[in-house]
């Protein structure tokens, strides 16, 4: 459980870009995050057609896109998040989560 | 400045703190009479010690630390009932993992688990939900719990159980509304506050309108703040500026992630899952009227409580502890006679050390150290001698 003692309720979110929705699950889709590629849940971010999204940026909160980003904001999150140290350990769990399944 | 050093442009963050200093200057609040800023959402109260902002700020400004960190305000006798739920056999208790740790009077859901009860760790409600249909002679509950950051996901994990028609599936609601806790930290005698940081990221769910009544109602300054310790040097400095203007509004600067109406599409999925609850009890604040959360009529079999009929269990607040007056600000961390030493991040005895971002653990994790060689000058030089040795 140690390695899962960061997993939590707080509010940060990590910027990540969707590549492309899941084959399978609509509402789904798969993020690049860190150059890792995670399912992300899209059904807050999707206003019209889901496939308008891809390439987009968002910002993921617990395996939900929450907000759209601009390129250059995801960046610079990214970039703060990691002088943070906050960004491994998100990271880990997000993968982490992944291995769970 | 040593920390200064560490931000993303420290050019930027040294003007920054030129012009608070500047500006502080002018306002009318005095070294013995700060103007007490609160930061509501515990990320910041993270920053702020991670990056010794409160240290850098000019002396007619101290940050005082709201109870915006989901696990610190959880209440005992919440923590009870889920290790009660948990308890069933057919049973598996998912939880997200800072809530694992959290002491209730029978004990921490981690307690729990090593008397055998199915608890398990997710990073996301949707683990849960993949637990469910994975198990179906199991019955998953997911302990949702936070603000309206997270009440959304639960939203959207609920809505998709109801279409599938999952009954294997419910949760433990312990969401809680941010805005009527700091309307009952406003209307409290014993609590002064000047300003509010307020949070990113609900407010990128809610949008700005649900603050208006802090400045309308209580007068009280407000500014929706990003994460960086530079977004939090502005937005401090924007408040100034606001008092030093003797105006007080709602203002975003965090604008690059927070648009003015918040995510409508969270606003929609959160109205058809989620209805007050009336009052909510919150760990150190007691009662506050409106706060609750829980299922509409819809979705109500998706209720745990209601399938488990856990007993409602209300535990006093320790009177060893100051967590409550921590929480509103009338004591800093240390000034707690428990704070390391019957209170620890390893051995937690209150909410606001368990969590990273709770003010106990954030203080424990980076001042603790210099607080008890404060008072040892002898070993505080040895110390330095030891970090330049390092460096």
């Amino acid at each position: 459980m140690a390695e899962l003692a960061g997993a939590t309720t707080m509010c940060i979110g990590i910027p990540g870009q969707i590549v492309a929705l899941h084959e399978r699950q609509a509402g789904n889709a798969w993020a690049d995050v860190c150059g890792l590629r995670r399912e992300v849940n899209i059904a807050l971010v999707c206003e019209g057609e889901p496939e308008a999204l891809i390439g987009c940026w968002v910002l993921i909160h617990v395996g939900f896109a929450l907000s759209r980003l601009d390129e250059q904001e995801a960046l610079e999150t990214l970039a703060a998040l990691h002088a943070m140290e906050e960004v491994e350990a998100d990271v880990a769990l997000f993968l982490g989560a992944g291995e769970a399944r | 400045m040593r920390f200064v050093d560490e931000f993303r442009d420290p050019q930027l963050a040294k003007t920054l703190i030129e012009r608070l200093h500047q500006r502080a200057e002018l306002l009318p609040y005095s070294a013995k009479k700060p103007m007490q800023i609160m930061e509501v959402c515990g990320g910041h109260t993270h920053a702020i010690f991670k990056f010794g902002l409160d240290k850098l700020l000019p002396p007619q400004l101290e940050f005082i630390h709201g109870p915006g960190c989901p696990v610190c305000v959880l209440p005992m006798g919440r923590i009870d009932a889920c290790c009660e739920i948990a308890a069933h056999p057919e049973v598996i208790f998912c939880t997200f993992g800072d809530a694992v740790r959290v002491p209730g009077k029978q004990g921490s859901l981690m307690n729990a688990r090593e008397h055998g009860a199915d608890i398990r760790v997710v990073y996301s409600p949707l683990d849960a939900l993949k637990l469910a249909r994975e198990n179906p002679a199991r019955h998953v509950v997911f302990f949702a719990l936070g603000f309206e950051t997270t009440m959304p996901v639960t939203a959207v994990t609920l809505q998709q159980a109801r279409r599938e028609c999952l009954s294997n599936f419910s949760i433990f609601c312990q969401h809680i509304s941010l805005m009527p806790t700091l309307r009952s930290l406003l209307s409290r005698e014993d609590v002064r506050i000047d300003a509010f940081l307020a949070p990113g990221h609900v407010s990128m769910i809610t949008g700005i309108a649900p603050y208006h009544f802090i400045n309308q109602e209580f007068s009280k300054p407000l500014v929706i703040s990003g994460f960086e310790p530079l977004d939090m040097l502005q937005s401090v400095l924007m408040l100034v500026d606001q008092v030093c203007q003797a105006t007080c509004k709602t203002e975003n600067q965090y604008r690059r992630v927070v648009p003015e109406e918040g995510n409508v599409l969270a606003q929609e999925a959160m109205r058809e899952v989620f209805t007050l609850a009336g009052s909510s009890e919150w760990r150190g604040l007691g009662l506050i009227e409106e706060s609750g959360i829980c299922l509409t009529e819809a979705y109500a079999s998706f209720d745990a409580e209601r399938r488990f009929s856990p007993q409602a269990q209300s535990v006093a607040d320790d009177p060893r502890s100051r967590c409550g007056e921590v929480l509103t600000g009338r004591c800093k961390p240390h000034e707690c006679p428990l704070f390391g030493t019957g209170c620890t991040p390893h051995n937690a005895f209150g909410a606001l050390m368990v969590s990273s971002e709770g003010a106990c653990a954030a203080w424990y994790q980076y001042r603790h150290q210099e607080v008890s060689v404060a008072d040892k000058p002898q070993q505080q030089q040895q110390q330095q001698k030891a970090c330049q040795d390092e460096r």
